[in-house]
């Protein structure tokens, strides 16, 4: 007498597949972080010491020292007053270019505050003279 | 005459494609995951309101990390602040659209971020991001 043996059906199970894909993907989904670097542009003048010969109503400085106080044409005004003033001589004098100097102490946090302040009044001439 | 039963049709999502769905979103977010772990030096990128993307194409990107000490470090090497121009010439000379991407610290003093900044005009690599964190 052959009975014929039950065999097992060969196959992949395939119900569970959709949830392991899932957890794929959810894992994927938290491990992956879509690069977005975002910050302020800025262009800095070409190398050489070029002076450019500017008329002195056309420049406007904006002093940072270490202590992160804003000396903005010879006044010392808080940093986020410096969109609106900026604004004003932006207005008044399309040519005018705002060179901004700080202290070899400054810090980076200060001077990204005031660079963000000029970015927000639109400010077309920058000028990052550096350090004094 | 015998009365035909409506067939209604069966209220429910279809099932069988769902898992070819998962399956194409697990590939496309494998192949856009890059698992490198994060490079360059640790900095607590500073806050600013006006920032922008970076409008430049990613392999046209580089990445100058200054940390909080002042060490400075490009592409997983340490470097000195005179050897920063150097470095970046060559890649500048091959690349007319290189931008520097400046992941700066926000306790670093203001002197190296110039001195860095000085290095790059010298390596004509005028295009620079100050990389910022929404506030």
């Amino acid at each position: 007498m052959l009975g014929k043996k039950n065999r097992p059906p060969a196959e992949i199970p395939s119900s569970s597949m959709s949830d392991i894909a899932f957890l794929l993907l959810v894992f994927f989904l938290l491990v992956s972080n879509v690069d977005t670097d975002k910050g302020l542009g800025v262009v800095l003048p070409p190398p050489g010491d070029s002076e450019i010969k500017l008329n002195p109503k056309n420049i406007t400085m904006v002093l940072i020292n270490a202590n992160g106080d804003v000396l903005f044409n010879e006044d010392v005004i808080p940093i986020d007053q410096i969109t609106a003033h900026a604004r004003q001589l932006e207005a008044g004098n399309p040519n005018m270019v705002f060179s901004v100097q700080t202290d070899r102490k400054t810090k980076y946090q200060d001077y990204i505050d005031v660079v963000d302040q000029l970015t927000a009044a639109n400010v077309k001439k920058l000028a990052l003279i550096g350090t004094q | 005459m015998a009365i035909k039963k409506k067939s209604k049709p069966k209220a429910g999502i279809p099932t069988s494609s769902m898992s070819d769905i998962i399956f194409m979103l697990l590939i496309f977010f494998m192949a856009a995951t890059s698992l490198k772990t994060v490079e360059g030096l640790k900095v607590k990128l500073p806050r600013a309101r006006s920032i922008a993307k970076l409008d430049t194409p990613k392999q046209s990107v580089l990445f100058v990390f200054i940390d909080r000490t002042g060490n400075i470090s490009i592409q997983d090497k340490l470097l000195n602040v005179e050897d920063v121009s150097e470095v970046i010439y060559p890649l500048r000379r091959n690349d007319n659209m290189l931008t520097i991407s400046l992941r700066s610290d926000q306790e670093t003093q203001m002197g190296m971020v110039s001195d860095v900044q000085n290095e790059l005009r010298d390596a004509s690599a005028l295009k620079v991001n100050y990389s910022a964190k929404p506030k």
